[in-house]
């Protein structure tokens, strides 16, 4: 959402940034995204310089990696909190997390547009889900998030999930079966 | 392949938000390369993440822009490229071994079994890779936190159920489990333990510091 209250179509930024390394689509999605990413660090438990930089190097990520996202199945938004997370592992755990084997199939060279919609609007309907929770529990699932909560104090307190992330599930999962079954035909 | 044991809500919740130990999230990520079912459920938390990321803003400073400008000009795209999977090894498993089951330094338990730990950054869990011949038994063993047990190749059997290749079993601290792998071939699996291990007969006990289990 731009500040205007009309909607800003990221993930056409971000195609504009893998096809043309378009500076003025970077400078849009950073300058949206990257104050996110530092408030998220800092609410992470980093210093304000230590967020400041990592927020930097998660928009230099997103620029490098821009061929890798694909618009069918993730919001720009979910993308950019997966390198955040990555990053915060990386940076204040000393650490660094497995990631899954890639699909068989990378991004659409020309996605569905109207399915490229329905998956950027998600992480509004997250949000407006998130915001109907009763405060208490929208306060444990942020602070999951941040990282604050272990695994055991997840299950315990969290209660989840949430309807609406139940049928994203189902969404999803129909969308990678119905993927694997095109893969499957044309091979 | 059709999985039956899946992961828990609470692990992939906790392998989202980047909570759990490397050991578990080992497992976890190998769990989801061979089950589109968790992957899914997986993705679904990633995009809570997203939703939650939406909702915090700390300003940045003037000239991080530009700043951010000038280094990614002359930055090279990162390649998707990375180790695939190798044999009965999913990709995070052979990358984080650097090689596919042949890559394995195992070390031997007693009655054929096997098994071979592997390094992680932290100290909050360890993670092993057990190799146990078909109709041998684990020794029987309870443990102070969860553990997670991942079939790769081969089955086996415990007093709950059948585990067979891509089952994951998730079990907490109260239960002693014996088990057993299925007559066949030789079952592979990846396990991660919170804690040590407890072996509940006397030699197991006294083996444990020598096996470093």
């Amino acid at each position: 959402m731009a500040e205007d209250g009309t909607e800003t179509d990221w993930a056409g930024l971000l195609c504009r940034v893998r096809d043309q390394q378009d500076r003025a689509a970077f400078a849009a999605l950073f300058r949206h995204f990257a104050p996110r990413v530092k408030g998220f660090l800092m609410k992470s438990g980093a210093s304000e310089q230590l967020a400041e930089e990592c927020a930097q190097d998660v928009m230099a990520v997103l620029w490098q990696k821009a061929d890798q996202f694909d618009p069918e199945r993730a919001s720009v938004a979910t993308w950019v909190f997966t390198i955040a997370r990555n990053r915060r592992i990386d940076a204040l755990r000393k650490s660094r997390r497995p990631e899954p084997e890639d699909l068989p199939w990378g991004p659409e060279p020309e996605p569905d547009q109207a399915e490229v919609f329905e998956v950027q609007q998600e992480t509004r309907r997250l949000g407006k889900a998130l915001a109907q929770l009763p405060q208490t529990q929208r306060d444990l699932i942020e602070r999951a998030f941040y990282g604050e909560l272990s695994h055991s104090e997840i299950a315990v307190q969290t209660g989840l999930p949430l309807g609406t992330i139940k049928s994203r599930i189902r969404l999803a999962l129909d969308k990678l079966r119905h993927q694997m079954d095109v893969k499957a035909k044309t091979e | 392949m059709t999985i039956r044991h899946h992961l828990s809500d609470q692990l992939l919740m906790g392998y989202a938000t980047g909570s759990l130990p490397e050991a578990f999230s080992l497992v976890v990520a190998t769990h989801i390369s061979m089950c589109d079912d968790c992957r899914a459920r997986a993705e679904s938390y990633d995009a809570l993440g997203g939703a939650v990321i939406e909702e915090g803003y700390a300003a940045m400073s003037e000239q991080s822009l530009d700043a951010c400008l000038a280094r990614v000009a002359g930055l090279a795209p990162i390649s998707a490229r990375r180790r695939g999977r190798d044999g009965i090894f999913p990709a995070p498993l052979a990358e984080h071994i650097g090689g596919g089951p042949s890559a394995v330094r195992w070390r031997p338990l007693g009655l054929g079994a096997k098994q071979a730990i592997l390094r992680v950054s932290d100290t909050g869990a360890t993670v092993r890779l057990l190799s146990i011949p078909g109709g041998a038994a684990m020794p029987e063993h309870s443990h102070r936190g969860t553990e997670l047990t991942l079939v790769l190749q081969g089955a086996f059997r415990d007093e709950t159920d059948r585990f067979g290749p891509g089952d994951i079993e998730v079990a907490d601290d109260n239960l002693e489990h014996t088990p057993v792998a299925e007559e066949g071939a030789v079952c592979i699996c990846l396990a991660a333990t919170e804690g040590k291990l407890r072996f509940n007969g006397l030699i197991p006990r006294l083996a444990q510091p020598f096996f470093r289990i």
